[in-house]
């Protein structure tokens, strides 16, 4: 029978919770890393029994963890993040020149066909790839020495490459995001890069149509359609039909659409989930009511799901990366809240269940099919 | 041999107790003294000092003799009790909340 992972990072450690199809009772592990950040924590598609973990502290700086057996044992990997060459500068917030400072790993993807293959997005934003395991790590320096390298500028968050895609049929293409540049591509296994920002608008940035800019929040993909993108910017709900060459806003209906996360349903690559944010200076649910907001026609039409959410006195924020969904029929979704709740549907979003309710701030969220 | 003392978390990370002796040789100071914790116990780079610049992190103090060294040059000698061991070279995490 089929069982599920999820992989929780928060404030305060990881933890991992597991079940069986039903999704029904889980068992809780953890925290694991007590008292540090751990931003991210994610699985090797080729080896679901492979994870690694970013570790961090304010302290006490970047550590990697790795685990071969799902999570139980843990052993510290290489936490050498050197920019390659003479880094430079890009701009401050205040628009002057900045050095450029590693500070914390983001995100982690593993290779979808290597086990041992791993990129690593770190603020300030950076591409690095660990070829052993995550016990070394080398710089793609092809991204942040793009010609608009010098001129990005952090959002509120940091300088933070955020989100890696890899694209499941070409293995020489893959995106990623960075708040507050955007979002780019490359087609040569990141040698070189160009921004896929045509068609975002962004008010907050003194040209909105710039080329560069721009506060992409999430970026999501269904492996079927790998052309097809499904973005979260800090305003507007956005979709590509050609690999990011040009933009469309599906916010629709959309009681704002203002958010972090957004999801593709693992067997509907038309079925999308959002969890709209009142504003980017009030990073709770409007009128207080959590409600995820399902797409089934790939953006514009959208209803809400709130059955088993609370629907009142409600002021948590869903952070960027902690919405994941699991393979299984039906699909399950699952987020994570700043309020310390993992919440699970195991029907698609029709119906919600908090599986733990009091961890700390939950930062990721991301679940194994396990056969 | 020197006896250094690591805050809880860095315990945590390398698996050790509160406090760890180690062989130091040549004159002891501060870069002596990380040089050989981090030499024995290779999960600690980057976290005390960063890797490339050997900068102490910010938030990381060095404490002996019930003395503030953080600002020491890393290569002054420490006061003889730490080079005898009689007292003990401090790493110590700045004091939070949250």
């Amino acid at each position: 029978m089929s069982s599920v992972r999820v992989l929780v990072g928060t404030r305060k450690g990881a933890f991992i919770l597991t079940s069986d199809g039903t999704r029904q009772q889980w068992e809780v592990s953890g925290p694991h890393f007590g008292g540090w950040e751990i931003y991210h924590v994610k699985g090797s598609p080729v080896n679901p029994n492979r994870l690694y973990a970013s570790q961090s502290s304010s302290w006490f700086g970047q550590v990697l963890q790795r685990s071969d057996d799902g999570g139980r044992m843990w052993e510290p990997a290489g936490n050498k993040f050197v920019y390659d060459g003479t880094p430079g500068t890009h701009k401050w917030y205040d628009g002057t020149p900045h050095p450029w400072e590693f500070k914390r790993v983001w995100h982690l993807e593993p290779s979808l066909t290597e086990p041992d293959v791993v990129y690593a997005g770190i603020e300030d934003a950076g591409l690095f790839r660990s070829t052993d395991g995550a016990r070394t790590w080398q710089e793609l320096p092809g991204l942040r020495t793009h010609e608009s390298g010098a001129g990005w500028q952090p959002g509120a968050g940091g300088l933070c490459l955020h989100t890696i895609v890899l694209d499941p049929v070409n293995p020489d293409r893959m995106y990623i995001a960075i708040s507050a540049a955007g979002a780019f591509r490359t087609d040569d296994g990141a040698k070189s890069w160009r921004p896929i920002n045509r068609g975002l608008k962004s008010q907050y940035i003194p040209n909105p149509e710039a080329e560069v800019g721009h506060c992409v929040h999430r970026i999501a993909m269904h492996r079927s359609r790998p052309d097809v993108l499904f973005m979260q910017k800090h305003w507007d709900v956005m979709r590509t039909d050609d690999a990011g060459e040009r933009w469309r806003e599906v916010s629709g209906n959309l009681p704002t659409d203002f958010g972090f996360v957004i999801d593709v349903h693992a067997h509907e690559p038309d079925t999308i989930y959002v969890v709209p944010i009142k504003s980017d200076s009030e990073h709770y649910p409007p009128d207080g009511r959590l409600r995820v907001y399902r797409s089934r026609t790939g953006g514009n039409d959208w209803e809400p799901l709130g059955n088993g959410l609370p629907q009142r006195d409600c002021y948590v924020n869903v952070l960027r990366d902690s919405m994941a969904v699991d393979a299984l029929d039906p699909c399950g979704i699952y987020f994570g809240t700043t309020g310390g709740q993992v919440y699970g549907s195991a029907d698609g979003g029709d119906r919600w269940a908090p599986i733990v309710r009091d961890l700390p701030a939950v930062l990721s969220v991301e679940v194994q099919t396990l056969s | 041999m020197i006896r250094l003392v690591l805050p809880p978390h860095l315990q945590t990370l390398a698996r050790v107790g509160a406090e760890v002796t180690l062989d130091v040789r040549g004159p002891v100071t501060q870069r002596a003294i990380l040089d050989a914790i981090e030499a024995r116990y290779p999960t600690l780079r980057g976290t005390i000092r960063d890797q490339v610049t050997q900068q102490r992190r910010a938030y990381v103090r060095f404490f002996a003799c019930q003395e503030d060294v953080s600002h020491d040059p890393p290569d002054a000698p420490l006061p003889d009790p730490v080079a005898t061991g009689a007292e003990p070279f401090l790493v110590v995490g700045a004091l939070a909340g949250g």
